[in-house]
């Protein structure tokens, strides 16, 4: 019968099929961060069980700790205890801990692919719903909650039960401006944030040949946005080519070997998807989200929904309650929007590329006296990077904070809030009420828009900038 | 865990759709509360007099009808937790975020998806707090004017609730079959098995 990508990498990660649709899955790789890990150690402390692998478990702080320069783990009150607590156990079980300012360290979903460790048709999980990202790789990867993650620790094993699975076909290619970022807002907009509920999307088609890892990465972490816990691309040489040499990646000859089973991971021609979707990547626009989900998205140019056009009350009764709370008067235009904040981070886009992007827009100019605008690489090899090629004095020449890695303002668990009732234009992936702090108003958007609304002063078409 | 048969009670209707789970639970209760101390802070940001579980009958309700893609966004299972803390024991909705739904069979909470139609009207009947009950065992809800709204669940879900099943006792006793797995896989793709390798 023909398979899937998806079905492919299940299949082969079986180990006992239990019925009904559910098998218990091999895990290739555990993700553990200082926000859900500790818990997960605490649990398998409480029934006395010693961690099953700890050389597929990779440890890093991201979540609870400050971004702020000569950061420690401490520097966050509120995260110290974690951070403490991962490094403890992480210590005591062997598990490798990629502590601050060393290799490796940074959001888990950025550091993990650029160390290597993410692989074509491997199983990865992690406490945390962006896991979907690494598939971007071709992994199959997905956030798990507290108790998975300790039934992880303790057996390398996830009890899994088989999503239904959604194809969406990419043609055609990006305007110039216009980028990944823009492309996730664009498909969820259109689809809505929860058509993806229930099922594992494959992003194919050949637009997605000219896309790079790295908005590969993007797309596949702005999946969970449309509800899908699972997301992925078919690997390919643009695949093999970003993880020759990486750290973790086999090298030499092994290297080759894993290169030639990894061309068969992708769908058989006749496969069958329990749903199809086609997005043309001529249709889409820089976007800006302008309410609370990511499904509020506009094209920049747009005008914010006049509650007053929606027939259906209930409807209506939301659109007004959204604008109240983004302080946004129906029927407005979102260019020319003033801004308070800008934030270019988080596991959607902080890795060097979308700096790179950024950076382009910023240089030789600067940010506008109203707004306070970060930079917050995700990783420690992205800052390195980024400092080694001049980025870093770009940003900071036009008045950017240029700070540590991790998750920062894109959870505020950290100490990096933003201030109740002011505006923020964010890279980030979650626009939800209060997500990047009590009362703070929350624009999605790709670096370059972020980059160009922290020179403007307001919501503004990076393309004019 | 606990376990789950027959819940009867008030319900409280938040009929809201794309209640994600930063709004059930704020990502700063999660660095320095315990388990058991959430509930107080559940939909944080919405409490207060006029808010449906702080106003009588539903102080305390056991049941929750909520709007579609209830519980979306992060993994966070203290969402569920802090719902326990409220005193909930099921959300009825047209539809879940994936993970909190699982999270929810995690911890004894049983998430009922019935249609929109469904939710609307078993909402309007549980405004003055009229007893719904939800039976895991004949998988059915009733709802106040006796009507039985029939709702299927994932059988092995369903027993896992029914028995109070612990997974992670369960898997462990296949241990030997995960490393003969384990070992057999390592010839087959050992490009995976990186060990203590070095990644400086």
């Amino acid at each position: 019968m023909a398979r899937t990508l998806f079905d492919r990498i299940w299949d082969a990660h079986v180990v006992t099929d239990l019925g009904g649709g559910w098998a218990l899955l091999a895990i290739d790789r555990h993700l553990l961060h200082d926000l859900s890990g500790p818990g997960g150690f605490d649990t398998l402390a409480a029934r006395a069980l010693p961690v099953s692998r700890p050389d597929l478990s990779f440890a890093t702080a991201d979540h609870a700790v400050s971004s702020a320069p000569h950061r420690t783990g401490e520097t966050n009150p509120a995260g110290a205890k974690l951070y403490a607590s991962l490094r403890r156990y992480c210590d005591t079980s062997a598990v490798p801990f990629y502590d601050l300012g060393k290799a490796g360290q940074g959001i888990v979903h950025v550091m993990a692919p650029e160390m290597g460790l993410t692989l074509p048709g491997t199983t990865i999980v992690c406490g945390d719903s962006h896991t979907c990202t690494h598939g971007g790789l071709g992994a199959l990867a997905f956030g798990i909650g507290s108790s998975e993650l300790a039934h992880v620790l303790a057996t390398q094993t996830v009890r899994q039960k088989k999503p239904r699975q959604m194809r969406i076909t990419y043609r055609g290619v990006l305007s110039a401006g216009v980028f990944a970022k823009d492309l996730a807002l664009h498909v969820i907009a259109k689809l809505g944030c929860s058509a993806g509920v229930g099922y594992a999307i494959e992003h194919a088609g050949p637009a997605l040949k000219g896309l790079s890892v790295e908005e590969r990465l993007t797309l596949c972490n702005m999946s969970v946005e449309l509800g899908s816990k699972i997301a992925l691309c078919p690997p390919d040489d643009v695949t093999f080519e970003f993880l020759r040499g990486l750290p973790y990646a086999p090298s030499g000859e092994a290297f080759e070997h894993a290169v030639s089973e990894w061309r068969t991971l992708r769908s058989d021609d006749h496969a069958q998807f329990d749903l199809e979707v086609s997005i043309d990547l001529g249709d889409v626009q820089p976007m800006v989200t302008w309410g609370t989900t990511p499904e509020h998205a506009l094209p920049v140019m747009g005008k914010v929904p006049n509650p007053e056009d929606s027939t259906d009350a209930e409807r209506r009764k939301d659109i007004e309650a959204t604008l109240q709370y983004m302080g946004l008067r129906g029927g407005d235009a979102l260019a020319g929007t003033a801004v308070d904040w800008v934030f270019i981070g988080s596991c959607a886009n902080s890795r060097i590329s979308d700096l790179r992007e950024a950076a382009t827009i910023v240089r030789g100019k600067h940010v506008a006296p109203t707004v306070r605008a970060w930079v917050v690489p995700g990783s420690q090899r992205v800052k390195e990077m980024a400092e080694a090629e001049g980025l870093a004095d770009v940003f900071r020449a036009a008045g950017f904070e240029w700070r540590e890695p991790g998750c920062s303002m894109c959870v505020a668990a950290n100490g990096d809030v933003v201030p109740p009732g002011q505006r923020i234009v964010s890279t980030s992936n979650r626009n939800f009420i209060g997500r990047q702090g009590p009362g703070a108003r929350t624009h999605l958007a790709s670096p370059a828009t972020a980059a160009a609304a922290a020179i403007a002063g307001t919501i503004v078409d990076p393309r004019r900038s | 865990m606990e376990r789950f048969q027959i819940v009867s009670g008030p319900a409280a209707p938040l009929l809201r759709r794309d209640v994600d789970t930063d709004i059930i639970i704020r990502i700063e209760r999660l660095t320095g509360l315990a388990r058991e101390e959430l509930g107080q802070y559940a939909f944080e940001v919405w409490r207060g007099p006029d808010f449906v579980l702080d106003r009588a009958p539903f102080v305390g309700a056991p049941i929750l009808i909520a709007g579609a893609n209830f519980g979306c966004g992060s993994s966070r299972e203290a969402a569920v937790w802090a719902l326990q803390g409220l005193g909930l024991r099921v959300v009825i909705a047209p539809s879940f975020g994936e993970i909190f739904m699982s999270n929810c069979f995690q911890n004894g909470v049983l998430p009922v998806v019935l249609t929109e139609e469904q939710v609307a009207g078993l909402a309007e009947q549980a405004q003055g707090g009229a007893a719904v009950t939800a039976d895991l065992g004949a998988c059915v809800i009733k709802a106040p004017d006796g009507t039985a709204l029939a709702f299927s669940v994932d059988p092995v879900r369903r027993e896992m609730l029914l028995e109070g099943t612990d997974e992670l006792s369960l898997t462990l006793r296949r241990q030997d079959t995960i490393r003969q797995w384990q070992t057999d896989d390592a010839l087959r793709r050992p490009w995976v098995y990186v060990g203590s390798r070095s990644a400086n």
